[in-house]
């Protein structure tokens, strides 16, 4: 079953501070993830890997082209849905991961990691339960789970992000580099996340840097070259 | 996704003699929705507020309010205590000065039992009841209910003014640059919990900002302004991220990288 439908999606950016500069980005995007198939997109850095996940996400727009979802009830094309059609699209189907935790001041790591489950109406404490197991899983000492992770260190910071990331089930995840800043037994429990979220059906796309845990998650690689705009 | 919006701007306008207030601003909120206002001062963000929230009578145009009883109102032909009544009870308004906001004679507590006085609440046990319990919501100790904002901080000072616009469980809250003035750790402090509360109680926010980190923390959507007229808006991240007009990438562009 399809999750994610990509129909000849374009992308440039026009820089009116440098005199209205066109960089084109990407160009003629068509691609397909299905239900438990994971899809790395590859290429080298500058090739339009990561705007074609912020468009999905609908964080970059969309200059040309579909991107449909179909979030279980009724398919939504993000770069035409509304925002709130889009809100509604991130609060149940579709969750991203990104390269760093945006911090909010005062919150401990454990609400973090606990909070898309009490946006989708579990009680605390099973939140609560959950996201200390997936901290734990993640091997961040239990002693920094009531702290802001303002102070943490960038590979603390990153784990409660893939915590966050991937407590709540969601039809189609995004994944951008999300081992990046992590040691070999961290990388190692990211990968077995992945694996559960493809064995229980959830579609993903991913930016992966590091060839080995490509090689171990991904169902196939899509090389962005081949969309190189014009 | 189909429920009714909470309330409805069409084509609102407003000149000062000549000068153009704001031109033609159209939009909807829902319930739970937090839309930030953002330009930088003179760009019309604060007279869009006024006219939203009936202070100020626009030249053109409507806003259309969905009331308790479910009946969509044009605001403009409400009667006297209807319009009184609605923002006393179903509206806030959060002001950039606590000082505007409140009332710096009387008490913390009567300022927040104020409001339900003016809503038909009589016995002196719940009134105070439910001021304390407010006050200890902004973090407001327990012990200082009956002192005056006058010896407050500016920082306890705009966490009363909160308590005292939430105490009647509105539905809609008017934000002007709610933490403008204040110190970055207070600041800090007001934003997290206005982030929460909002959150846990579901309300529509309108909040006029100049500060582009502010409305990325609290708001769902942006409407940018510039000399009077809406040139941008969308999903916040979706604006932040990737701005489309000009001045939209000339604000962005100027924020310090944290």
């Amino acid at each position: 079953m399809t999750v994610l439908d990509v129909q000849d999606i374009a992308k440039s950016f026009t820089l009116h501070l440098r005199g209205g500069l066109t960089l084109p980005v990407v160009a003629g995007v068509s691609f397909e993830v299905a239900a438990g198939e994971c899809v790395a997109l590859g290429g080298p850095s500058g090739a339009g890997k990561s705007s074609i996940l912020k468009m999905i996400y609908g964080n970059y727009r969309t200059d040309a082209g579909r991107i449909l979802i179909d979030d279980g009830a009724a398919v939504i094309d993000v770069a035409s849905a509304s925002p709130r059609e889009i809100l509604a699209l991130r609060a149940t189907t579709l969750g991203y991961v990104s390269q760093f935790l945006r911090v909010i001041p005062r919150v401990a790591a454990l609400d973090i990691v606990a909070e898309p489950l009490r946006a989708r109406g579990i009680d605390t404490t099973e939140a609560n339960a959950r996201a200390s197991a997936m901290l734990k899983r993640l091997n961040l000492p239990e002693r920094l789970w009531h702290l802001p992770p303002a102070t943490f260190s960038g590979g603390e910071q990153q784990r409660v992000n893939i915590a966050r990331g991937f407590i709540a089930d969601t039809r189609l995840l995004l994944l951008d580099e999300p081992t990046a800043s992590l040691d070999g037994a961290n990388r190692d429990a990211v990968i077995g996340l992945i694996r559960d979220k493809r064995a229980a059906g959830t579609a993903l796309v991913g930016i992966f840097h590091d060839d080995e845990v490509r090689d171990a998650v991904a169902d196939r690689t899509l090389d962005v070259r081949a969309f190189a705009a014009a | 996704m189909c429920e009714e919006p909470l309330l409805i701007a069409e084509g609102l306008t407003k000149f000062y003699g000549a000068r153009l207030g704001c031109r033609d601003v159209s939009f909807t909120l829902h319930a739970g929705e937090v839309l930030a206002v953002v330009g930088e001062s003179g760009s019309g963000k604060s007279t869009l507020l006024g006219l939203l929230s009936t202070e100020l009578a626009p030249s053109a145009g409507h806003v259309r309010y969905s009331m308790r009883d479910g009946s969509l109102r044009d605001l403009a032909e409400l009667s006297e205590p209807e319009r009184r009544l609605l923002l006393r009870t179903d509206w806030g308004f959060v002001r950039q000065s606590p000082e505007a906001g409140l009332r710096m004679a009387v008490s913390a507590g009567a300022n927040v039992g104020e409001r339900l006085m003016a809503v038909g609440w009589r016995h002196y046990g719940n009134i105070r009841g439910a001021a304390a319990d407010w006050l200890g919501r902004v973090e407001i100790a327990a012990d200082r209910i009956d002192d005056s904002p006058k010896s407050f901080s500016g920082g306890m000072r705009q966490r009363l003014q909160i308590a005292r616009n939430l105490v009647t469980a509105p539905r809609l809250v008017f934000m002007d640059e709610p933490t403008g003035g204040l110190d970055v750790s207070v600041q800090a402090r007001l934003l997290d919990l206005i982030r929460s509360l909002v959150a846990d109680l579901g309300l529509a926010v309108v909040i006029v900002t100049h500060d582009l980190a502010v409305a990325r923390l609290l708001s769902h959507r942006i409407m940018v302004m510039k000399e009077g007229c809406v040139i941008e808006e969308g999903l916040t991240d979706q604006v932040l991220d990737d701005p489309q007009a000009a001045y939209t990438q000339l604000l962005v562009s100027s924020v310090l990288q944290s």
